[in-house]
């Protein structure tokens, strides 16, 4: 049994101009001490799919899954209060702007007491010296000193380490970090990286990684997997991934990529990922794609078998022999 | 070689932050004697990380903001706050975010006529319209964008509308500040290969400032790397990124992340952060993060020298 395991997520906000769906029928399952990532651009959904799971949409959100289970308990079915228990204590988020996400009214030192205080229940003492080693543990230089310092007073990288000292201090058993690094130098993203993967490999965590950043998934992920306007359409272990990728939307992206260029020009992906608006009635990426035709137009597709990367397209087969070309 | 179109020499720009009861007035050093030429159809890299100076030295090139001290000479002539109109038609400014760099209540058409309304005030109204949509047609948008407002477009279009408004006074000099790192990997593509069109038919000199290595690796013909408002690096770009000489330069590209999970990580992990701009300190400032430091480099800065390949350390790397 996966630790965590979703099957056919759909999340559809109700918006003044109708129904908008942010994902659809998206899997995802990640093993203990796991590190997946989820990869794909702005409006792929793959935020909104793991804010789906932790229950932070707000209420225009409606959530519908097959399945959306953790440690084989159904986080549909129990209530509220029973889902509190669970998420932020054995589900974890780091989220992307440490800045925006501290408190300004209080120290960080009582923003971290807090999860320990309501989670487990730890008196002032042993609290206190929980989040000493926590800072500690994340690499903050004189972790006592800096507990009554407010987020204001430290910089980006600091404070997205005491982020991650909050959400691991109940020593959680799956993590996501929603672009745990982008707002942050690459100097500072190496370092906050490493920490992730130390952290994980110390506590045998599940480790959801999402981002932009296909360089970020190339050095950290063990498994990808690839969102489009809010569709999985493929999943690979990270090595297989960059070397064959199956979907023609995995394959121009990374193309893309300034440092696989082979000429001054870029090979480009024409046009923009569809809105509420100008959703395809079939594969989402037809009107972007070089092989689409009719069928691609007018049918969705559905995944592929594993060997093929689990690719929504209808001709993964026939690109990978090198039919279509 | 052709001449250069800009000469900067010394351009530093110093902030001063108003003490309050308790505190002293101190001075912010946001850059501190930069040098550097640009060619037409050439163009320049400034990276660096967050608070090293890059967009102060963007504002200062673009005199949005007036150098404390040093001197910008601009097509042979020696600028000053006072040619601020001449400035206007040979350097031009694209910013990083085309979300808030275009005014929302303006159509496209306004946008794009506006630089032509005041600094070409003989213009006609005909004329202005004519050079706008011209430029709309140059830039990839459609005809009919012409007369839409910018919230009905996506951030690459946006991109392509601030590109166009910058190109409206046939500039000779593009600052770039970051022009891509808002956009996604596929539609920053696009509008890097728009950049390298624009530049090689109109002979632009691009000053490009970025974080992101990989896209100057692609772009940029020169270097410089900043470190807390000083180069400490200036070459080439395919000797730089073949050989990096300044101990941070090293750090920085073997930390950039690459698309290649085969790759050999051999991160060089800098500890600590960046000082804060106030208290630079004496010596090298890279100096406490460095692990070649001797109590040499904290005595005194190092001076940018060399020929091709210039560096500023006392201990470069080779």
């Amino acid at each position: 049994m996966s630790l965590l395991d979703i099957r056919n997520l759909t999340v559809e906000f109700a918006t003044a101009s109708g129904q908008f769906r942010a994902v659809d029928g998206v899997d995802l399952s990640v093993d203990k001490g796991e590190l997946m990532a989820i990869v794909g651009e702005s409006g792929s959904g793959k935020s909104v799919s793991m804010l789906a799971l932790m229950g932070l949409l707000p209420w225009t959100a409606t959530i519908t899954a097959d399945q959306l289970s953790f440690e084989g308990i159904d986080l549909t079915k129990i209530s509220a209060r029973d889902r509190r228990k669970i998420i932020g204590k054995d589900i974890a988020m780091i989220f992307q702007e440490p800045m925006s996400s501290l408190n300004p009214c209080f120290t960080v030192g009582f923003q971290i007491k807090e999860a320990l205080r309501i989670h487990l229940g730890l008196n002032r003492k042993d609290r206190h010296q929980r989040a000493i080693e926590l800072f500690d543990q994340v690499g903050i230089p004189a972790p006592e000193s800096r507990l009554n310092t407010f987020p204001h007073q430290m910089s980006g990288g600091m404070n997205q380490r005491v982020m991650i000292a909050m959400a691991i201090a109940c020593k959680p058993k799956l993590l996501i970090a929603d672009e745990p690094t982008t707002a942050l130098d690459v100097t500072i993203q190496a370092q906050i990286l490493d920490l992730l993967v130390r952290l994980r490999d110390e506590q045998g965590m599940g480790l959801v990684l999402i981002t932009h950043d296909m360089g970020v998934v190339a050095e950290t992920a063990e498994r990808v997997q690839v969102q489009y306007a809010g569709q999985k359409v493929e999943e690979q272990a990270v090595k297989d991934l960059f070397r064959t990728p199956r979907h023609p939307y995995t394959t121009a992206l990374l193309n893309a990529l300034p440092e696989r260029a082979t000429s001054k020009m870029l090979p480009t992906i024409p046009g923009v990922v569809p809105g509420q608006f100008d959703r395809p009635k079939g594969c989402l990426f037809s009107p972007r794609c070089q092989y689409a035709d009719d069928l691609c137009r007018s049918l969705p597709p559905t995944p592929h078998s594993a060997e093929f990367g689990k690719a929504r397209c209808h001709y993964v087969e026939k690109i990978t022999t090198g039919e279509l070309a | 070689m052709t001449a250069p179109i800009v000469q900067a020499s010394e351009l530093a720009r110093f902030y001063t932050v108003k003490g309050g009861v308790l505190s002293k007035a101190a001075t912010v050093k946001a850059l501190s004697g930069v040098d550097f030429e640009l060619r037409p159809g050439k163009t320049l890299a400034i990276v660096g990380e967050s608070g090293c100076g890059k967009s102060t030295l963007a504002r200062v090139v673009t005199m949005i903001e007036e150098p404390t001290s040093g001197s910008l000479t601009i097509d042979g002539v020696e600028i000053s706050p006072s040619k601020w109109a001449l400035m206007r038609e040979t350097v031009q400014i694209v910013f990083q975010d085309p979300y808030g760099s275009l005014n929302p209540r303006q159509r496209i058409g306004q946008i794009l006529q506006e630089p032509l309304i005041i600094n070409r005030r003989e213009m006609s109204a005909a004329d202005r319209e004519a050079r706008a949509r011209e430029m709309i047609d140059l830039v990839g948008l459609r005809p009919e964008h012409y007369d839409r407002y910018s919230h009905m477009f996506s951030g690459g279009q946006r991109q392509r509308i601030a590109i166009a408004r910058a190109l409206m006074l046939n500039p000779k000099v593009l600052v770039l500040d970051e022009p891509v790192s808002a956009l996604d990997v596929s539609i920053q593509s696009q509008i890097l290969n728009l950049l390298v069109e624009l530049q090689e038919r109109l002979n632009l000199a691009y000053l490009f400032i970025s974080h992101d290595l990989s896209v100057v690796k692609h772009f940029a013909d020169d270097v410089i790397v900043m470190y807390l408002g000083r180069a400490v690096e200036k070459a080439p770009k395919e000797k730089l990124f073949a050989a990096p000489r300044h101990p941070y330069s090293k750090a920085l590209l073997s930390t950039t992340p690459r698309a290649d999970p085969d790759a050999r990580k051999d991160r060089i992990k800098l500890e600590g952060e960046l000082p804060s701009p106030m208290n630079i300190p004496k010596g090298c400032a890279f100096a406490q993060r460095c692990w070649l430091a001797t109590e040499e480099c904290r005595a005194a800065p190092p001076e940018l020298s060399g020929s091709d390949h210039k560096v500023a350390c006392l201990h470069p790397l080779w």
